[in-house]
């Protein structure tokens, strides 16, 4: 496995940057978890709390013009690929002003054009989209293109993660992928999930390179990560990265998480990689806690602001939406009654 | 006994056949120990131990190991957290267990649950009715329970019978369809029932849409007219005596259902009643389906994008010519 050492190491700036992203993506997921107890939400809510670190540290080294492909837990990622806090509380308020217009919600919200894709909620389809993406950056002569997508350890127990990983490796395609191993798929613990040793020993059958990481420490995400979109970026084909971490929130906000081994809890991996990141911060003195927790602030700020501006939003009008599956507008069949 | 919502009929009938038939047992996420995404399992691993167990997230593996079970003579439930996704375990549905009685003479009695149909806030991938898509198969018996007691007794007559059941549950009515009691006895596999009783038109649907017409029906009625509704449980096979005997009552026919309109149920039973009873039709036919988009989201839009009560009563009225 290769060893983040080689890699220069991380920047107090690169640090706080993603620090600052997933205080924002937490502080904004606590709000949507007040909110949809207070039945202000269309629909579910399902969080990333505890998954920050890896999630963020996933997209910081995309540029503009990769592709990401996150999934459920990936608020802060998302954020650090350039999802905002107006559209994320459109999606989920149900404006109509959302980049989905209220046709799709939640998790399920992306803008394609813009290299960060919409995934759909069926596990693991994302993995050969990206694949099939970067095949057509690489027809289309695009270089220096890194797709990345994330999933769960469940996830990796679908036909399409393998067989979109191999596609990806038999192509060496610039593709990272990111398993946010947080040792449960909804209530299964991973003991009924899979029997290898460890999620990483996947990589081998598919002739992959691996990557493995602690996922509460965010240095050590961000150096992991960094490397891995680097090799990929630099033509060594698929990553394959693992990150171990605890799932700190219920599957979605309606549950209870009763069924989490209370071990795991309060184990190393139970721990909150936000407090953790704070932590190092006052520790190496990149900031003070005055400065922390005005960022804190800032970002409670930010949200509450947008919360107040997006509930003044229309809804969508069903007199409005044009009722269109397809982009060419003759093909619009008319069923009487409908 | 307390009431009884549909839900808790569809975990008191997998109770039951677990208690009746040792050859049966429940395989799909989280349905151990956590009793289902649902909870249409809830305390059954523990009651039966080693027989309810929690499967990896692989749909196509979980249905593949039900037909492999089922060669040898188990009876599988198998659970898909929602029916949207049983897309991944499409193949072995569709050629494996749909095809197995046809080419080898080897019945497969398996039983796949799809928690199916629209609830607001659910969105495309976890709102789907996709019962017409697997009665196009054939091999496949396709059951769309609308009732508390439809949900229980046919889920045992699925587990008895032979051949591979598409159990399509509505989720919309798990929680707030109640019941008394549960039946001792049910109408056979593939009977339709009469649901409403009337003159004027025949409105013929199944699952969720069964309420949305009856309101629609009562709705009529303070304007005199009487509308029969046909509700369909099996919609393969199909019980078209039942559907000509009323259209021959009526004159008239409405077909409502939630899936799509393309090749959908009420497709097949307008083609089946113009083929087959044309000269018992006073107008042309009519279907009432979802929009022909993916399901949507939220919930301004997804409670216009299916069919409703008043969308009901609005094309009885046309049909009626009122
Ligand atoms: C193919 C498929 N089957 C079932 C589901 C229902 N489902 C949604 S999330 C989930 C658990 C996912 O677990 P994991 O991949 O570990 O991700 P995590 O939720 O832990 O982040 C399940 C079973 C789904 N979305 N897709
Ligand atoms: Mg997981």
């Amino acid at each position: 496995m290769p060893t983040p050492k080689e890699e220069p190491p991380v920047t107090s700036a690169e640090f706080i940057k993603a620090y600052r992203v997933m205080l924002l993506a937490r502080v904004l997921e606590e709000k949507l978890a007040s909110l949809y107890r207070g039945g202000m939400i269309k629909g579910g809510v399902f969080l990333g709390r505890g998954q920050e670190a890896l999630s963020v540290s996933v997209a910081q080294p995309l540029r503009k013009g990769d592709i990401f492909a996150p999934l459920i837990r990936d608020q802060a990622g998302r954020m650090a690929f350039g999802d905002t806090v107006l559209d994320t509380l459109r999606t989920y308020l149900g404006s109509q002003l959302g980049p989905m217009k209220g046709r799709d919600g939640n998790i399920h919200r992306g803008r394609p054009r813009e290299g960060y894709y919409a995934m759909i909620s069926h596990l693991g389809a994302m993995v050969p989209a990206v694949a099939g993406a970067l095949l057509a950056r690489r027809l289309k002569g695009e270089t220096g293109i890194v797709g990345a997508t994330c999933l769960g350890d469940g996830a990796t127990s679908t036909g399409a993660f393998h067989e979109g990983l191999n596609a990806a490796a038999v192509e060496k395609l610039p593709l990272v992928l990111v398993v946010a191993n947080n040792q449960y798929a909804y209530s299964t613990p991973n003991s009924r999930q899979f029997v290898c040793r460890d999620l990483i020993d996947k990589a081998i059958g598919y002739g992959v390179a691996a990557h493995k990481v602690d996922a509460t420490d965010l240095e050590q995400c961000l150096l992991t990560l960094r490397k891995a979109v680097r090799a990929a970026r630099e033509g060594g084909g698929p990553q394959f990265v693992v990150g171990d971490l605890l799932r700190l929130v219920g599957h979605g906000e309606h549950d209870d998480a009763h069924y989490v081994d209370p071990a795991l809890k309060s184990a190393p991996i139970g721990r909150d990689c936000l407090l953790l990141a704070e932590e190092q911060i006052i520790a190496k003195a990149w900031a003070t806690r005055t400065e922390t927790a005005a960022w804190r602030q800032e970002a409670e700020g930010e949200v509450n602001s947008t919360v107040d501006k997006v509930r003044r939003e229309p809804g969508p009008n069903p007199e409005d939406d044009d009722w269109m599956a397809y982009s060419k507008s003759e093909f619009a069949e008319h069923y009487a009654g409908a | 006994m307390s009431s009884i919502t549909y839900l808790e009929a569809i975990r008191l009938a997998q109770e039951k056949a677990l208690a009746d038939d040792p050859r049966v047992f429940l395989y799909g996420q989280d349905v151990g120990n956590f009793g289902g995404a649902f909870k249409a399992s809830k305390n059954l691993a523990k009651e039966f131990p080693g027989r309810v167990f929690d499967a990896p997230l692989s749909e196509d593996a979980i249905i593949g190991m039900a037909v492999g079970a089922a060669i040898e003579g188990m009876r599988p439930i198998v659970e898909m957290q929602f029916a949207d996704f049983s897309t991944c375990g499409f193949n072995q549905i569709v050629n494996h267990a749909a095809t197995l009685y046809y080419r080898t003479g080897v019945p497969c009695p398996i039983v796949v649950r799809l928690p199916s149909g629209g609830t607001s806030g659910g969105g495309p991938f976890h709102s789907q009715s996709m019962e017409a898509l697997y009665a196009h198969y054939p091999g496949l018996v396709v059951m769309t329970p609308a009732t508390v007691e439809d949900a229980y007794s046919m889920l045992l007559e699925a587990v008895a019978l032979d051949d591979p059941v598409i159990f399509c549950e509505h989720k919309f009515l798990y929680y707030h369809l109640k019941a008394e009691e549960l039946p001792e006895t049910a109408l056979p596999v593939g009977k339709a029932r009469l649901a409403r009783a009337g003159r004027d038109a025949t409105i013929v649907t199944h699952g969720a849409m069964l309420h949305e017409a009856i309101a629609a029906a009562n709705e009529l009625a303070t304007d005199g007219y009487e509308l029969e509704i046909v509700d369909l449980r099996t919609v393969k096979p199909l019980d078209m005596d039942i559907v000509l005997a009323s259209v021959a009552r009526t004159g008239r026919l409405l077909c409502v259902s939630e899936e799509w309109p393309w090749g959908g149920v009420a497709a097949e039973v307008i083609a089946r009643v113009t083929s087959e009873g044309f000269g018992l039709l006073d107008v042309a036919p009519q279907r009432l389906n979802a929009k022909d988009t993916p399901v949507p989201y939220h919930p301004d839009l997804w409670s216009v994008h299916r069919p409703t009560a008043s969308a009901i009563a609005e094309a009885s009225r046309r049909l009626l010519n009122i």
